[in-house]
């Protein structure tokens, strides 16, 4: 980033280039980057005559803190989940941005009151869409109708078959507990105690030799077009994606659902931070967050985008329904507790994979 | 050697009336070894170069890693007040002084935003520390003397032995509680060295399991290997290099795609389940689960490995000349024993080195059981890598990285004590 | 080999199920292979075989994922396919970009790892060299150190001295990967290496260099060949460090198909692995063709 930098100022010295500057996001790919590309990147490359790249990752948080370490930095803004967001700050790893300097809704709303409530809580990030994890199922697996319940996951009797699991503590506890019968409202307080946890085990391991783990977003529709799973635990939009995009016979069950909220953060010391903070600014402006559902069933962070979301890109779909936070999904829904999860996370995942290698 | 003289009465050439001279009247001897510590010279500068390469960019990187095994300086670099406490007081309950130093250090952290970091360092011994240290963080400007009572009241469990125990280890920095950590292990209240929770115990069985597949990945490339090397070596040079494509294109094919042809063909409904249900061999119920399990681990890797077992036989098998078997049979000795006796004896430098490199390569895999490997594939570097990215445990990463590269190590010694490593081929 | 006259039932018992069991292997080998071409023309965008595939449905198959390598990536990949539009793939395209970024660093890290090594290897080939054993375990260490450790160990040590995501960095790390193959494969060139040659050739009045280049380098360049190859095709197809180590600018097409396994599952992974399995064998056939052919000038006949 340095060389290119004094690439750069010596070329424009020259008068040889207008401007050359590059900056790298780092996002989660599949269509979910494709959507970020379209309508974040290419919008604000355009405006600003400069270069965006878009790098993707396993899960875009995990390069940060030997970034900053080292001070050396490959990528300059990050998609990261909001509790990973909480924890980095926490720990001095991201920069400070301004909420308050966030330019207004289109709609005139201040920025502080135009976010979704609950979403502006770091200091050092800001929120771009809602998303959730839910679970499909493949239909023609089931002719004689689905599974309709976090309950029915669990349920290897009714519904049998191999279930794919993000191999990982997050989202599996919580859902392990609703399926349990413990009411959303609950499953946080529940979770914070030894009985909580090991409830939640207990319950995980009444499946745990029937599941495929997944790591990556974009495995669950792949293990559920290949058969090799019959239900799949999985971020919404990637099997919207597989659904209306691609035709596949996936039924999301949006019972138990656990939404969460993906944020921009841009490392600490980042010798291009004026830069990414316009890109961030920019990005989560009303219109490119509406445009970003154009692309993928991610419900935009802004209030005032919602009247702007418009169709799919087949220019049929409404996107409305196929939101998280659509009225009708959110029956039995669980707000992410990222506090909960800054804390205990590491501590959690490693008691997960204890129980997994067991 | 100025002092061949000296030392000349003791050697052959005192025998003669003095030392043997050269041509141009030097000592013989010591025209000898100038000229020999001349070459000495010579063969290492050859070498040198390469040797400063690989330590700068190899062995200086590898060394720094492994410095962070035992040194973790987030607690003690964010607590400057405690540090001096715990080296005052090597001995000594926490006292007002100690607690004093405690909240003195926490609005430090509050203001330089490292109570997290310093938290975390702690976490990794006593769970739950990290959100102690956060909260009491935040309102830490506001404590007022005695501050003992008034931490105490803030939460009773800064008033816990085990924390003060694990904040003592941690504030030198330096510290092999992550090499106890590697092996399940843990420390009490009291500093003893105990086991770690059940629930927790995860990496010596990793490792059992990394060595065992390893190993039993290791005999199953031998058994498919050695017989192939053995056909390659006997074949027409024609024959044999056209088969030898065979071996070498998978060998050339991307790690990545041969992992994804083997979920092509491994899983439920995949080739082969499909090919045994269409021939009735298994029922439609009955498919097997040949993936994201161990078998998938070994079946792929097998794959991966094979030809790093049969390039090395096959150099080793090429040049024994065939008429060493055939006189072994003239003298009387049945097929079996010829083979055994005769052929065999000769290939086990190319069976040691394919199975040195097939383990060693095992041992490390992480890509292969990451992506089919499951819950019961996973091997020690998956650890590793978790705990490098996701939980940045580097320490523990570090701890466990060293235990490994001590096993290989080991390994490789006992190669090279047993058979010689340049005596390693690769086809 | 073929079975003598003499053989006895159990031995020929013995010779046909080894022959089969060989047969099988080459199957095993192979089979991953074969499966990744047919699978490279699915229409949909999943890595198992369709029915309409199966059935030999025209339908089922199509080159979308040959013109995804072209087209992913791309600024406007709409436009017509005239000249611009073949330069902006040219430049812009991520696969194009990761075979270019992906032979300019097996380029220089194996010219760098065989300079080195090899000239490493004729000085520890000679019975005076100092201090033989360590220093061969250091020179063969990158191949013994499991490769997280080392992609782990030169990820903080890279960005310390400023060479992560760069391209030397990744060239002088894959060069480190490379280098145990070619020490290998030319001091086992240089064991069975006469060396009266060189000194019949310095007796003659040859100077060191020419010895070196009329004289050892002919005779062990095989092995220099060879150990090359190895280095090469180690950096082609290394994930691990380039996951760690490489920035935006230096992704390879492993690191690409790393992409297309694990953020976006996409058949593209499998036409680029055709397209490359195509070039391996062009390039093994090519080279037994030249084997055979200097046999033949050479005057020795197929053994």
């Amino acid at each position: 980033m340095k060389k290119t930098l004094i690439l750069t100022t010596a070329l424009a010295s020259m008068g040889l280039a207008a401007s050359a500057q590059e900056l790298t996001v780092m996002s989660w790919g599949g269509a979910y980057g494709v959507s970020q590309v379209e309508a974040y990147n290419k919008p604000f490359a355009a405006a600003n005559g400069v270069t965006v790249n878009m790098v993707d990752a396993d899960n875009p948080a995990t390069p940060i803190k030997a970034m900053v370490e080292a001070g050396d930095y490959s990528a300059d803004v990050f998609d990261i989940e909001l509790s990973d967001a909480v924890r980095l700050c926490d720990e001095g790893l991201l920069e400070v941005i301004d909420h308050s300097a966030l330019p207004d809704g289109v709609d005139g709303v201040p920025a502080l009151d135009d976010f979704v409530a609950g979403s502006l809580v770091s200091e050092c990030a800001v929120p771009n869409i809602v998303w959730s994890t839910v679970y499909a199922y493949d239909t023609t697996k089931f002719p004689n109708g689905g599974p309709t319940t976090a309950a029915d996951f669990f349920d290897l009797d009714a519904f049998p078959g191999q279930r794919g699991l993000r191999k990982g503590a997050k989202a599996n506890l919580e859902l392990a507990l609703m399926a349990d019968g413990v009411p959303a409202a609950e499953v946080y307080d529940l979770l914070a105690t030894d009985e909580g946890v090991a409830r939640a085990f207990a319950k995980l391991d009444t499946i745990k030799g029937s599941v495929v783990w997944w790591e990556a977003g974009a495995q669950p529709p792949q293990l559920l077009a290949d058969g090799e799973v019959v239900m799949s635990t999985a971020y919404n939009g990637r099997i919207f994606n597989a659904a209306v995009g691609e035709g596949k016979p996936f039924q999301i069950v949006w019972d138990g659902q656990i939404m969460d909220f993906d944020m921009f953060v841009i490392p600490r010391g980042n010798p291009d931070v004026a830069l990414a903070m316009e890109y961030v600014a920019f990005a989560t402006g009303s219109q490119p967050l509406a445009d970003q559902a154009m692309y993928i069933s991610y419900g935009p962070a802004r209030l005032s985008s919602g009247p702007l979301v418009g169709l799919y890109q087949d220019g049929k779909t409404e996107m409305g329904p196929h939101m998280p936070t659509a009225a009708d999904n959110l029956g039995n829904a669980l707000v992410n507790d990222f506090e909960f999860w800054a804390d205990r996370g590491t501590e959690l995942e490693e008691m997960f994979n204890a129980w997994l290698a067991g | 050697m100025s002092d061949s003289h000296s030392i000349a009465p003791n050697t052959a050439s005192a025998e003669t009336a003095g030392p043997l001279k050269t041509a141009d009247g030097k000592p013989l001897k010591v025209a000898l070894a100038r000229a020999q510590a001349r070459s000495r010279r010579r063969a290492f500068l050859l070498v040198a170069p390469l040797l400063l390469f690989v330590v700068i960019t190899f062995v200086v990187p590898i060394f720094q890693l492994l410095a962070q095994s035992v040194n973790d300086p987030s607690f003690s670099r964010a607590a400057p007040n405690m540090v001096e406490w715990f080296a005052q007081n090597p001995d000594a309950e926490p006292d007002e002084a100690a607690y004093a130093a405690l909240v003195a250090d926490l609005v430090e952290m509050k203001k330089n935003r490292t109570a997290a970091d310093a938290g975390t360092r702690i976490n990794y011994e006593l769970s739950g520390s990290r959100s102690l240290f956060t909260s009491a963080a935040r309102s830490a400007d506001r404590m007022e003397a005695p501050f003992m009572e008034a931490m105490l009241d803030k939460d009773e469990k800064w008033g816990d032995p085990m924390l003060w125990q694990v904040m003592r280890g941690a504030s030198t920095g330096f510290t092999i509680n992550f090499y106890l950590a590697a092996l399940d292990m843990t420390r009490d209240a009291e500093g003893n060295i105990i086991a770690a929770p059940e629930d927790r115990q995860i990496y010596v069985k990793l490792f059992i399991r990394t060595f065992v597949l390893s190993a039993l990945i290791m005999l199953t490339t031998f058994i498919l290997g050695f017989p192939v090397a053995h056909l390659l070596a006997v074949l027409p040079m024609r024959t044999s290099n056209l088969l030898m494509i065979l071996v070498l294109l998978p060998f050339w094919t991307s790690l990545l795609v041969r992992t994804t042809a083997w979920i092509a063909l491994l899983q439920r409904e995949g080739v082969i389940n499909s090919l045994l249900v269409s021939v009735g061999v298994i029922g439609e119920d009955g498919r097997l689960s040949m993936i994201y399990n161990q078998a998938g681990t070994v079946i792929a890797m097998t794959h991966i490995l094979l030809p790093f077992m049969i390039l090395p036989l096959y150099s080793v098998m090429r040049p024994i000349p065939p008429s060493y078997v055939r006189a072994a049979r003239s003298l009387g000795a049945t097929s079996f024993t010829a083979f055994w006796r005769v052929y065999f004896p000769q290939t086990v430098p190319g069976i040691a080195a394919g199975g040195l490199l097939v383990f060693i390569l095992a041992v490390g895999y992480y890509i292969t059981p990451a992506l089919v490997g499951g819950a019961s594939g996973q091997l020690i570097s998956n650890l590793i890598a978790f705990h490098m990215n996701d939980s940045y445990n580097w320490s523990l990463a570090s701890a466990l990285a060293a235990l490994l590269l001590f096993a290989v190590l080991v390994l490789y010694w006992l190669y090279d004590r047993m058979i010689g490593i340049d005596r390693m081929k690769l086809g | 080999m073929a079975l003598p006259y003499y053989a006895s039932a159990s031995e020929k018992a013995v010779y046909y199920t080894w022959r089969v069991f060989c047969g099988f292997v080459f199957v095993f080998l192979i089979a991953p292979i074969l499966i990744v071409i047919p699978l490279s023309f699915n229409a949909e965008p999943y890595f198992t075989f369709t029915e309409k595939m199966l059935s030999f449905d025209p339908e089922g198959y199509s080159l979308r994922w040959y013109d995804n390598i072209l087209t992913h990536g791309m600024q406007n990949a709409q436009a017509a396919r005239d000249g611009a539009w073949w330069s902006d793939a040219w430049n812009n395209a991520a696969w194009i970009k990761a075979a270019k970024s992906s032979v300019i660093i097996g380029f220089f890290a194996t010219i760098l790892a065989t300079a080195l090594g090899t000239l490493a290897a004729l000085g520890l080939s000679q019975s005076q060299m100092p201090w033989r054993r360590p220093i061969m375990a250091i020179l063969i260490s990158p191949m013994i150190v499991p490769i997280i450790i080392t992609a782990t160990g030169l990820y903080f040590f890279y960005a310390k001295v400023g060479l992560s995501a760069t391209y030397p960095g990744v060239i002088m790390a894959h060069a480190t990967l490379g280098i145990p193959f070619v020490i290998i494969t030319v001091t086992a060139t240089l064991v069975g290496f006469d060396h009266s040659l060189t000194r019949a050739a310095s007796s003659l009045g040859a100077s060191p260099s020419t010895a070196f280049f009329k004289v050892t380098m002919p005779l062990i360049l095989p092995g220099v060949v060879s150990g090359a190859l190895f280095a090469f095709v180690t950096s082609f197809d290394e994930v691990v460090v380039v996951l760690f180590v490489a920035g935006f600018d230096q992704q390879t097409i492993p690191r690409q198909m790393w992409n297309g396994i694990r953020e976006a599952i996409s058949p593209t992974i499998l036409s680029a692995a055709t397209i490359l399995v195509f070039v391996s064998i062009g390039l093994l056939t090519t080279v037994e063709m030249l084997r055979r052919r200097s046999e033949k000038l050479r005057g020795l006949t197929p053994n």
